[in-house]
């Protein structure tokens, strides 16, 4: 990312908290990150962690039970969390930021047409007559590779990985800057996310849109992902370029997350991360991932800050400590 | 049944007749067409294939939930068509099944406690004293410990993971020869995955099980089985040793699945991926000749779309079912 | 699934329903056993001898309890317990007896009737008795003579000659009225009916019991038979109760299972249950029980079973075929399957308790719809002849105009207890309701 490019998204400090029967859950813990133009950033992490929770922080889909919902996010310069809720939903949900929910494509409304389904937010939210409102979703479906007559058709005709597309034809139509996928291709069979991935790839070339791709599937997230920032216990512990992440993760969890991956090709065989992610209720006053991270010292027991260890390169760990150089790794 | 455990399927095919409004005739659906292969003691294998292949359905013949219209399925010399009432129960004493979504799985109104005991129940061991010995067994061999704390959990109580294993310990505790895993890890977070797999392979390991695992996801497969199946369309297109097939493969189908499947790699993100255009065939209607010919970037006109191929034995232990290697290997 | 029974005692509406039904359960019990069935049936269906100490049509004794006019209570006063007997000899092997029927008269209004009864024994020559009558501010007026053959009644409220005698108004008017008041209003104070008999014959006597019946009885009331309401109400309780939960628990428990088998084996089982219960949603059961009743039999338990049948084939099936046709389709049947489960156990054990949280707040508020029923039937006049049951009751008001003639008691009584059955089991029912299906919580 260059140094002074404008950014579209910047979120600081996000914290998100549901209030339950337990406890207040804190989902999402004081997140900061930055996102720029025709930039892809994929949040990995376990489910549980809190992922889905900061898709529903960032386009404001609460449920009733929030108990603290707090922090700045900036869209292209403008704060979106000072904006009362009918400008919020008028200039950012769709228009500005639009969502690919987790099993979307079982969403759809089965009785209503796959076309009407892409026209509707054109319709009642930017006033497009019918007419321009089905070219827009005839090029939308273009985009994403479904076949133009598949406007008349129904979701049960369509197979999975048709209605995905026709989920992110969705999410396009009102030409966001910025679009938030969550698990975009979970459901679905190897060639067929291998289809959807170069269908976003396609878009985020051609239409010069941006990705935020929540997933825990790491693999996935190479392919399309310029950054990568790891979640752990609704934090953010490592936020990187791809470039240098894939190779050499620096967090210890970001470490053992890769090497749970199986390979088809080389590598070595996989290992998993023995234990469970702590509860969101009452997190422990220390590093969260200490208890089971095999590097764990005393220093441990204070909670890390998030440090710039190089230029875009942010670790939250004590084995990079807040005023080392840039270069110093430990183990 | 008899002293060596082995699965023989010959030749079999498993159809469906759509029916319309109850009566009329609507078609075949011919889920599972001429599939050949056989398991020995202790051996692991894995069917790989994509939705709508038939590889459920195959798992359910062998389980004995569907029955074969055509050829057979041999479990240690004995026919699976041919049993008749108890003895097709003392079969199903004989196999595990693991399913895809441990939720699903487990009754949810059922405690861990009465989970584990219906298969015992049903199988004739009817005192409590009897039965619970077992069930902690099973647990621990699962490893949900400490058992106590389990034991009057109620499936939602359970973590996705913790569910799997419970799943897992009911289709070991009539003490199986088989395991059937359908698509055991596919609905767990990807960090609990390599867990419940390699508890499955330490299992197999520790009691000489066989272990049919189905998956659609080949880099699970490979440290975890020794041979690997590819399915399409109702038909075994490849089978070979996990190595031979990740290093050699033959069938353009496994190719095509091969290289969409990505290691983290950042520099995937830079290249479009070369995926084979259209989408699995339905069964009901399939292509005639070859079922991936439309797709085939080795298409051979006139050959391909008029007949279907054989397997072809091009190395011990290495069958691909593809015109292509008619006449051995290629110069390519 | 057995947590969810612990939050019931959060919701107030249920604790008032709990209670409710507690109380008339109570009721039903007390009736069962402080009156048992033999006992019951000879009660309700005993003529006058049975009830005869009781006044007709009587209203609820407290609506003494209200400001007004203060109703009477029924005295009864018994020269063989009480009263004063003096026998005397007189000549000729004449014997005289002198019985003194005193009793206290604090009422505002006058009662309803008035009845001597004698209780004679002798062999051929009957004794012969003389009556009269002092009221408290000392007049003494004579009510006639008469032979008392054995056990014989004397209205005195009904004797004709005796009203002419008095000055035209019904005895029980005539013989309480204060004279001194212009407008007919009872005296209050004591009161004596004097009979002086004579015997002729050794080993004859004579006893007399004076019933001054009052216009109150019971916490009920009674009706036209002198039958004391709450008799009725007790027992109707137990009916009514017996009847809604047996039909209940029969209607849905054969549907329930029935639905579960038609899912289960599909294709024909599952065609011919969906027709049979489309047919029988067309057919009114109301107009085929009056056709039962009033053709073939009235009683209850052939009633009952008629119900049962009638209500299997419900429209509730369709509501758990839809939940069964879901659960046939989970995993964990398939897996049952798989190690071996037969179908009787994957129906009873796998498939029946998905849908008891829908069941059970339905089954809670079957109950009062099925003793409505009944009570309807009863209405009409198709109850069950031997039993008291709360619609027989509403039925005898009806046939006896009640309303007209200002009964009201005799109408509010198993009206209201209908009532409370309703708004208990409705009470408990929704919140069950409401815990077993929590998507209806934000309500």
């Amino acid at each position: 990312m260059k140094a002074g490019a404008p950014l579209l998204l910047q979120v600081q400090d996000l914290r998100l908290y549901f209030r339950t029967t337990r406890g207040a859950v804190q989902a999402v813990d004081g997140l900061s990150f930055a996102l720029g133009h025709r930039q892809a950033l994929a949040v990995l992490g376990e489910s549980g962690c809190g992922k889905s929770s900061l898709a529903r922080a960032i386009l404001r889909l609460l449920p009733r039970n929030v108990h603290t919902y707090t922090g700045q996010v900036f869209l292209n310069g403008a704060e979106l969390m000072s904006l009362n809720e009918d400008r919020f939903r008028r200039e950012v949900r769709w228009s500005g930021i639009s969502l690919v929910a987790q099993a979307a494509m079982n969403s759809l409304n089965p009785v209503i047409k796959v076309g009407e389904q892409v026209m509707e937010p054109l319709v009642t939210h930017r006033r497009l007559n019918r007419e321009e409102a089905r070219q827009r979703a005839s090029k939308a479906l273009q985009l994403v590779g479904v076949p133009v007559d598949f406007l008349d058709r129904y979701a049960f005709e369509l197979s999975g990985g048709m209605r995905q597309r026709v989920v992110i034809a969705m999410a396009l139509v009102a030409d966001p800057p910025l679009i938030i996928m969550d698990e975009p291709t979970s459901a679905l069979d190897v060639l067929t996310q291998a289809n959807i991935m170069n269908v976003l790839k396609g878009i985020k070339k051609e239409v010069g849109s941006s990705f935020l791709l929540i997933t825990h599937d790491v693999a996935t997230s190479s392919e399309l992902a310029d950054r990568i920032a790891v979640m752990y216990a609704g934090q953010l512990v490592e936020l990187g370029d791809a470039a240098g992440f894939f190779p050499g993760p620096l967090h210890p969890y970001s470490k053992k997350l890769m090497t749970s991956v199986p390979r088809l090709r080389g590598g070595s065989r996989p290992e998993f991360i023995p234990g469970q992610p702590p509860s969101l209720i009452n997190p422990s006053a220390g590093c969260r991932f200490a208890p089971r991270c095999s590097f764990r010292f005393n220093r441990c027991q204070e909670d890390p800050p998030l440090v710039e260890v190089e230029p875009g390169q942010w670790v939250k760990c004590w084995l990079y400590p807040a005023n080392s150089n840039a270069g110093s790794h430990a183990g | 049944m008899q002293a060596e455990p082995s699965l023989v399927v010959r030749d079999l095919h498993v159809w469906f007749e759509l029916r319309r409004w109850g009566f009329g005739r609507a078609g075949v659906v011919r889920a599972v067409d001429g599939v050949s292969f056989s398991l020995g003691p202790g051996e692991a294998v894995a069917l790989v294939g994509e939705s709508g292949c038939g590889k459920s359905t195959l798992a359910r013949t062998v389980l004995g939930l569907y029955r074969p219209s055509a050829g057979e399925v041999v479990f240690s010399g004995k026919n699976l068509g041919e049993l008749r009432g108890g003895e097709m129960h003392g079969y199903r004493s004989q196999v595990g099944y693991v399913q895809q979504d441990p939720y699903g799985a487990l009754p949810p109104f059922m405690n861990v406690r009465r989970i584990l005991g219906e298969p015992l129940v049903i199988n004739k061991v009817s005192r409590r004293s009897q039965r619970e010995p077992r069930i902690r067994e099973a647990l621990e061999e699962v490893k949900l410990f400490p058992v106590e704390e389990f034991l009057p959990k109620f499936p939602h109580m359970l973590s996705g993971g913790q569910q799997q294993r419970l799943v897992i310990a009911r289709a070991m505790i009539m003490k199986p020869k088989l395991l059937v895993a359908d698509e055991p890890v596919s609905m767990l977070d990807a960090s609990v995955r390599v867990e419940i797999l390699e508890l499955l392979q330490g299992l197999q390991r520790l009691h000489n099980l066989m272990l049919l695992y189905i998956t659609h996801d080949l880099s699970t497969a490979r440290y975890f089985v020794e041979r690997i199946m590819v399915m399409y369309a109702g038909k075994i297109v490849e089978q070979a040793a996990v190595d031979e097939l990740l290093d050699r493969p033959l069938h353009p189908y496994t190719r095509a699945l091969i290289a969409a499947i990505p290691d983290p790699d950042a520099a995937n993100a830079a290249t479009f991926q070369d995926v084979p255009p259209g989408e699995p065939p339905n069964l009901l209607h399939p292509p005639s000749g070859c079922r991936f010919h439309p797709r085939c970037p080795a298409f051979i006109r006139g050959l391909c779309e008029v007949q279907e191929p054989p397997d072809f034995e091009l190395q011990p232990g290495h069958l691909v079912a593809c015109w292509l290697y008619q006449s051995g290997l290629p110069a390519s | 699934m057995m947590n969810s029974w612990r939050e019931v005692p959060r919701y107030t509406s249920a604790l008032v329903g709990l209670a409710i039904i507690a109380a008339l359960v109570g009721l039903a019990l007390y009736g069962i056993i402080a009156i048992p069935y033999g006992e019951a049936e000879r009660l309700w269906r005993g003529g006058e001898g049975v009830w005869i100490d009781n006044p007709r049509n009587a209203q609820p004794g407290w609506v003494n309890l209200f400001p007004g006019r203060n109703l009477p209570e029924t005295i009864i006063v018994d020269s063989r317990e009480g009263a004063t007997k003096r026998s005397g000899r007189g000549s000729d092997s004449v014997n005289t007896v002198q019985i003194s029927l005193d009793f206290d008269y604090p009422y505002d209004d006058f009662p309803s009737e008035l009845n001597l009864f004698f209780d004679a024994r002798s062999r051929e020559r009957p004794p012969h008795a003389s009556l009269f009558w002092l009221t408290p501010d000392g007049r003494m007026l004579s009510l006639g003579e008469q032979n008392v053959e054995s056990s014989e009644r004397y209205s005195i409220s009904l004797d004709r000659r005796l009203a002419r005698q008095l000055g035209g108004q019904s005895p029980e008017v005539a013989l309480f009225a204060d004279p001194a008041r212009e407008s007919p209003q009872p005296l209050q104070g004591r009161y004596q009916l004097l009979v002086e008999a004579l015997l002729f014959e050794a080993g004859t006597d004579l006893d007399a019991r004076l019933v001054v019946y009052g216009k109150v009885h019971g916490l009920a009331g009674t009706d036209h038979l002198r039958r004391d309401i709450t008799v009725a109400l007790l027992w109707g309780a137990a009916v009514a109760l017996a009847f809604g939960l047996l039909a209940a628990v029969g209607s849905s428990v054969t549907t329930l299972i029935i639905a579960a088998m038609g899912v289960w084996y599909g294709r024909w089982a599952d065609a011919s249950i969906q027709r049979i219960t489309e047919l029988n949603l067309i057919l009114p059961a109301l107009p085929i029980l009056i056709l039962v009743g009033t053709l073939y039999t009235r009683s209850i338990w052939v009633i009952l079973g008629i119900v049962i049948l009638l209500g299997v084939f419900s429209a509730s099936i369709k509501v758990y075929r839809a939940i069964f046709l879901q659960v046939k389709e989970s995993p964990y049947i398939e897996a049952s399957q798989a190690y071996g489960a037969s179908n009787r156990r994957i129906i009873l054990f796998y498939m029946v308790p998905r849908v008891i949280p829908v069941l059970v707040p339905g089954f809670v508020t079957l109950i009062p719809s099925f003793v409505f029923l009944e009570a309807s039937l009863a209405i009409l006049g198709l109850s069950d002849p031997v039993l008291p049951t709360w619609g027989k009751v509403l039925n005898d008001a009806q046939q006896n105009g009640a309303l007209y003639k200002g009964y009201y008691y005799w109408v509010l009584g198993p009206a209201m207890l209908l009532m409370l059955t309703g708004l208990g089991f409705a009470l408990v029912g929704f919140t069950l309701d409401r815990i077993f299906n929590p998507r209806l919580r934000e309500l």
